[in-house]
């Protein structure tokens, strides 16, 4: 199904963003993972959120969440794995699916594009970041998976399940992976293992991965103050835009890209009924 | 027809004779494939007559995507004169595929 916005990411920046483009009229899809993996779940308290204090983070998620649900916002449990503009639209692949819309907004909190060793050399060469995607290349096969969410050790079970021996590193610090033309072992935290693939799932890409010829400033993402980006019709907002990295600056970011993406998204839908 | 559909039994057969050739690996049951199918069209399309633009289901043919060494889709493989001189993993814009073929032509 077509959205007129979609938001990557269901913190408080993509919740508001969401919550702001039905304010003005425009559906909205926001792709994320579990609201329980947010960072901020994990928060014993909140206490300089505007009206709303001695709230654990928890409570604030669902809260905002509750509100976003009710705007009408639509929901959908999963990981951006690539996104391509083609024909005035933006196609976004969330796991080995697909949605499109005329906007975007990033919102998925601070993702480093540090590499492990040997990362980039073998992306496509048995390194994956999408089991569910690339998985049924590796049947019968034996593959890592280098987990950091609750998500991942599902990922590791659907692997299983379709017949891959399936190592899992859990939360590794450091990692390398080796090989010659194709992956052949990858060791981490001093551990080494045999492998014909490594599924590296982390619980965001990071932005310039996903948005190749994206401008960054200071290792976040570089938007104006329409929380634009340089890729048009792509709107970020919230830690991947730069500190100080609180909720309160995360639901403003998300106002601004929310209220961009919508206007965005009705120029683009005036001017498809024009032409 | 733009955009060829290989199969394993003719590929040597088919792309021996061409100077050059893009090849897009994928399956149904992949987002991103979904995604890049319309850019291959148009490349398809935009070069006929210049390339030969074709598409691998590795479903289909493993045997091909064993041979290519494609353990992510999509890929696309580019050969020149039989031999690959260039890869790209993942659903990009159009410009880079085109920057590549206009590269080798």
């Amino acid at each position: 199904m077509s959205y007129d916005v979609l938001v990557i990411g269901g913190g408080p920046a993509g919740l508001s963003a969401a919550v702001n483009v039905r304010a003005r009229g425009r559906s909205v899809l926001v792709v994320s993972n579990p609201l329980e993996e947010n960072p901020l779940w994990k928060s014993e308290r909140v206490d300089n959120y505007l009206g709303l204090p001695e709230l654990s983070g928890r409570e604030l998620l669902e809260t905002m969440r509750r509100h976003a649900e009710k705007a009408g916002a639509a929901f959908r449990d999963g990981r951006v794995v690539s996104a391509l503009p083609s024909g005035g639209q933006w196609y976004v692949g969330i796991g080995s699916d697909m949605e499109h819309a005329s906007a975007l907004i990033l919102a998925a909190g601070v993702a480093r594009g540090k590499k492990f060793p040997g990362e980039a050399e073998f992306l496509g060469r048995g390194v994956s970041y999408c089991a569910t995607c690339d998985g049924m290349l590796y049947r019968g096969r034996s593959v890592a998976v280098v987990g950091y969410t609750p998500t991942a050790e599902r990922e590791a079970e659907f692997l299983r399940s379709i017949g891959c021996t399936v190592t899992y590193f859990r939360q590794p610090k450091r990692c390398e992976i080796r090989g010659g033309q194709q992956v052949e072992e990858i060791t981490c935290d001093g551990v080494t293992q045999a492998v014909d693939g490594v599924f590296l799932l982390r619980p965001a890409m990071a932005p310039t991965d996903l948005f190749p010829g994206l401008e960054m400033e200071g290792g976040y993402v570089k938007t104006d103050r329409r929380m634009a980006t340089n890729l048009p019709g792509l709107f970020a907002a919230g830690d991947c835009t730069g500190g100080p990295l609180q909720v309160s600056k995360a639901a403003g970011d998300g106002l601004v890209a929310g209220q961009s993406a919508a206007a965005w998204a009705s120029e683009a839908a005036r001017k498809g009924r024009t032409t | 027809m733009a955009v060829k559909h290989f199969k394993t039994a003719d590929f040597v057969q088919t792309v021996g004779n061409e100077p050059l050739v893009m090849v897009d690996f994928w399956a149904d049951w992949c987002g991103p494939c979904k995604m890049l199918s319309p850019v291959i069209e148009e490349i398809g399309a935009q070069y006929q007559g210049r390339a030969l633009v074709g598409k691998v289901n590795v479903d289909e043919e493993p045997e091909l995507a064993r041979q290519f060494g494609v353990m992510q889709i999509p890929t696309v493989v580019f050969l020149k004169d039989g031999k690959e001189v260039a890869r790209k993993v993942g659903a990009m814009p159009a410009g880079v595929f085109t920057g590549v073929l206009d590269q080798y032509l």
